[in-house]
């Protein structure tokens, strides 16, 4: 299982319970157990004067919260499987990813959204060298590796390199395409649909789809690996 | 940054802080309500220069950014600010005790 080497969510050779990580396995950072810092005084001072200028409330500023946190991987995964499983789906989603993902009750906003399909001689892969633009509706907020510098510069310079680090070693006669993401503009990766999976239904297919492939950092997980990932 | 030469792709991850969830709500809610743009928030973004992007944490350029942002735009005066962050400093040594929850 390439895709696995860094799923720091699920590598159970950690102890979760040591000292120093959350619950789900990450590390604290710094800031978390540290003394109040100059940033975190600055964003209470931002929320406060907004919620008494009128501008927005605790309970819109909760709401928004809830409402990321809701999103998350399985979004995309949804619409992929209905893409695998569906062709004139599949034909309206690379039409317009956008307009295709509302059909399934999605919000996506108001950017245009493209979706860029992996073949059997073509891979893409997904970055913003800008800042952190990414398909958040579909897939959450963006991993932390994402919004590096190391990624964001690499992975148009060398993402056969990259993608190596990723544990994904493709062959050179696969073109990798990179798609430059911006704030109007946002993609995700339709992959390619894993053999011998033609007896699944929608929902165990969606059950392959990890937030990598969806990058094009990662392959589906194959029903074999599908069943032993975490 | 695209294209400069950079080192492995670092694979941590954490979980995000309250403080940092709060800071994409006030980006996205006054965003949507028209107080500035992805444009306004980048280039507030990039006139912080190169080496922001090493002595700070990604939210904390963002609340950099909307601050900046906000203060242009008039919703609050800098000094408005300067005066709630000395108040909050004075409530507690910990972000819990200073946001009140």
């Amino acid at each position: 299982m390439p895709h696995d080497h860094h799923d720091h969510d699920h590598d159970h050779d950690h102890d979760h319970h040591h000292h120093g990580l959350s619950p789900s396995g990450h590390p604290y950072r710094q800031d978390d157990d540290a003394p109040l810092t100059y940033w975190q005084r600055m964003e209470i001072a931002v929320r406060e004067l907004l919620i008494e200028k009128g501008v927005t409330t605790a309970a819109e500023i909760a709401g928004q919260i809830d409402l990321m946190d809701s999103r998350s991987p399985a979004n995309g995964a949804a619409v992929v499987a209905r893409a695998w499983t569906d062709p004139a789906f599949k034909s309206r989603l690379l039409d317009n990813a956008g307009d295709a993902s509302r059909e399934m009750g999605f919000d996506i906003g108001p950017l245009h959204l493209i979706a860029v399909e992996n073949t059997a001689d073509t891979h893409n892969l997904i970055v913003c060298t800008l800042c952190s633009c990414y398909p958040r509706n579909l897939l959450g907020l963006p991993p932390d590796w994402y919004k590096t510098r190391a990624y964001r510069s690499r992975a148009v310079r060398e993402p056969r390199a990259v993608l190596t680090e990723f544990g994904l070693d493709l062959p050179d006669s696969t073109t990798i395409r990179v798609h430059d993401s911006t704030a109007d503009m946002r993609y995700i990766v339709l992959p390619a649909r894993p053999a011998g999976t033609e007896d699944l239904t929608e929902a165990e297919l969606a059950e392959l789809v990890t937030r990598d492939c969806m990058i094009g950092t990662g392959l589906p997980r194959t029903p074999q690996t599908g069943a032993t990932a975490g | 940054m695209g294209g400069d030469a950079a080192g492995p792709v670092p694979m941590e991850g954490h979980d995000f802080a309250l403080w940092e969830k709060r800071v994409d709500a006030l980006m996205v809610l006054c965003s949507s309500k028209g107080h500035f743009t992805v444009d306004g928030l980048r280039r507030a973004l990039e006139d912080m220069g190169e080496d922001a992007f090493e002595k700070h944490s990604y939210y904390e350029r963002w609340i950099a950014a909307v601050n900046q942002n906000l203060v242009e735009g008039g919703v609050y005066t800098l000094e408005e600010l300067a005066t709630r962050m000395d108040e909050i400093a004075a409530r507690g040594a910990t972000y819990g005790e200073a946001a009140r929850g």
